[in-house]
C-alpha cells in the first residue's frame, strides 16, 4: 500500500459538530488529541487496558483507543472537556480536589468519565461498587483509596442536596 | 502501537461484508466490538490488509426467544445482554458469566459473536456456550449453516469457522424450570482474564445430561468427563485426580500444577453450591 487510506467523518463532539478527513487506522482517542487539540483524554497503554482514554460514545463510556475515528462517524462524542463545562463532573472534581485524589494527574481524566458513569447509574454507591467501577482505570501512582474517597464524598454530597 | 495501514470497509447490511469477505478471505478480518482485535492490531499480532467493520449491520443485533432457545445475534454487546430480561429468565447463567467480563466501558463494545469467533481459551462467553450446547449460526455467500458448539473450538483462537463466513448468532437452548448451575473464575483482580474457571450445568434443558466445562486451562474451553461423570453422586477424592490428570494433559507446561490446583478448587466449590 503506497499512500495511506483517508476517510471523511463527521461527528458531534461535546455538542460541536465537527468534520475531518483522518487516515482509516487513526484510534478515536489520537483524533479527539490530535485533530481536535483536546488532550484531556489521554493515551497510556493503547489497547483497552489501563484507562485513561474512557470517553462517553452516544452516552455510553467506552475504551476511545479501541475505537477508529471512523467508527465514531455520526456518532455523540463526549469527552473530559465537554463534562468540565457543562458542569455534570464539578462536584467530583472538587472532591478530587479537596482529597488530593490524584499525584500526576494522567489517569484522573479517565477516573472522573469513569466515576462519573457510576453516578449517573448508582444513586449511593458503596466502596464496594466504586472500587468494582474503577477497577476499571489504573492509577499507576496507586492513590486509589483517595480516589474512592473522593467519588464517595461527591455521591454524598449530591444526595445530600436532594 | 498503531496498527499497522489497512484498507477500511463499512458494509451496511450482510450480503454486501459477505461479499467482501469472499473476495479478500485470509486477508480480510472482520471487525465486531474491536475490543480483541483492536489490542491484537495495536501490538501488530494481526495485520489484516482489509478490515470489514460489521457494526453497521443491524440484522446481526438483537436477542430473540422462541419456544426452546434464545437466538443471540452476533453483533450483540455484552451491555444489552446483561439488560435482556429474555436472557435472565431464559439462560441466566450467560448474564452471570457476563459479569465477569472485563469492564463496564468494555462491555459496552465487545459483543458475544466476537467473541465466540476469537474463542480466547479463557473467555467467559465460550465456555457458556460450551456448557450450554449451543449452535453456533454461521454464513457464507454460498450459504447458513449450524455448528453444534462442541465441534466448533479447533485450537487455540482457531475455530470451525471458514475464511468466507461470518458468525451470524449464535443458537442457546432455554432452561428447565428445574435446571441448576454454578459458574465460578478466579482472577489476579476484577475484570481481568480468567486464571481459570469452571462450569457446571447439569440437565439445563431437563433432559438429565450433565455438561462441565473447565475454561482458561489450555488452548480452548474444555468440558470435563471427571466433573460429568462426578455430578449428582457422591464425589470422591478419585474424582479431583482425575480431574487433575485432565489438567495436566490441557496445559503440558510448568502452569499445569498451579492450575490444576484452582480448578480443583473451583471445581469443590462448584459443586457444593448443586449439592
Amino acid at each position: 500500500m503506497s499512500s495511506e487510506a483517508e476517510i471523511l467523518v463527521r461527528l458531534t463532539v461535546n455538542g460541536a459538530v465537527v468534520a475531518r478527513h483522518v487516515p482509516v487506522r487513526r484510534s478515536l482517542a489520537d483524533f479527539l488529541r490530535h485533530d481536535l487539540g483536546l488532550t484531556g483524554t489521554h493515551v497510556g497503554c493503547e489497547h483497552g487496558v489501563c484507562g485513561a482514554c474512557t470517553i462517553r460514545l452516544d452516552g455510553e463510556i467506552v475504551r476511545s483507543c479501541l475505537l477508529l475515528a471512523a467508527q465514531a462517524d455520526g456518532a455523540a462524542v463526549e469527552t473530559v472537556e465537554g463534562l468540565t463545562e457543562s458542569g455534570e463532573i464539578a462536584a467530583l472534581q472538587q472532591a478530587f480536589l479537596a482529597r488530593n485524589a490524584l499525584q500526576c494527574g494522567f489517569c484522573t481524566p479517565g477516573m472522573l468519565v469513569t466515576a462519573a458513569d457510576l453516578l449517573r447509574t448508582t444513586t449511593t454507591p458503596t466502596r464496594e461498587e466504586i472500587r468494582g467501577a474503577i477497577s476499571a482505570n489504573y492509577c499507576r501512582c496507586t492513590g486509589y483509596h483517595a480516589i474512592v474517597d473522593a467519588i464517595e464524598t461527591a455521591a454524598t454530597s449530591r444526595t445530600g442536596d436532594r | 502501537m498503531k496498527p499497522a495501514r489497512f484498507n477500511y470497509h463499512r458494509p451496511g447490511n450482510l450480503p454486501d461484508a459477505l461479499a467482501l469477505l469472499a473476495e479478500h478471505g485470509g486477508a480480510a478480518r472482520v471487525l465486531a466490538g474491536g475490543q480483541s482485535l483492536m489490542p491484537l492490531m495495536a501490538m501488530r499480532l494481526t495485520r489484516p490488509e482489509e478490515l470489514i467493520d460489521i457494526n453497521r449491520i443491524d440484522e446481526l443485533k438483537g436477542i430473540t426467544a422462541d419456544d426452546t432457545a434464545v437466538t443471540i445475534g452476533a453483533l450483540t454487546r455484552y451491555t444489552e445482554i446483561l439488560r435482556s430480561e429474555v436472557i435472565a429468565a431464559a439462560v441466566p447463567l450467560l448474564a452471570e458469566a457476563i459479569r465477569h467480563v472485563a469492564h463496564h466501558a468494555i462491555r459496552n463494545r465487545g459483543t458475544i459473536g466476537g467473541s465466540l469467533a476469537l474463542a480466547d481459551p479463557s473467555a467467559e462467553t465460550p465456555a457458556v456456550c460450551l456448557a450450554l450446547a449451543a449452535r453456533v449460526i454461521a454464513r457464507s455467500a454460498a450459504g447458513e449453516r449450524e455448528i453444534p458448539i462442541d465441534s466448533f473450538f479447533h485450537g487455540l483462537m482457531a475455530t470451525e469457522l471458514a475464511e468466507d463466513e461470518i458468525l451470524v448468532g449464535v443458537r442457546i437452548p432455554k432452561r428447565a424450570a428445574s435446571a441448576r448451575h454454578a459458574f465460578l473464575e478466579f482472577a489476579r483482580r476484577r475484570g481481568d482474564f480468567a486464571q481459570a474457571g469452571v462450569i457446571l450445568a447439569p440437565g439445563h434443558t431437563g433432559v438429565p445430561e450433565n455438561r462441565a466445562v473447565v475454561f482458561g486451562v489450555g488452548a480452548t474451553a474444555w468440558r470435563s468427563s471427571a466433573l460429568e461423570g462426578a455430578m449428582g453422586r457422591n464425589i470422591a477424592d478419585d474424582v479431583y485426580a482425575a480431574l487433575r490428570l485432565e489438567v495436566a494433559a490441557a496445559v503440558e507446561d510448568e502452569t499445569a500444577d498451579y492450575k490444576a490446583r484452582i480448578v480443583t478448587t473451583l471445581a469443590e466449590r462448584a459443586m457444593a453450591r448443586l449439592a
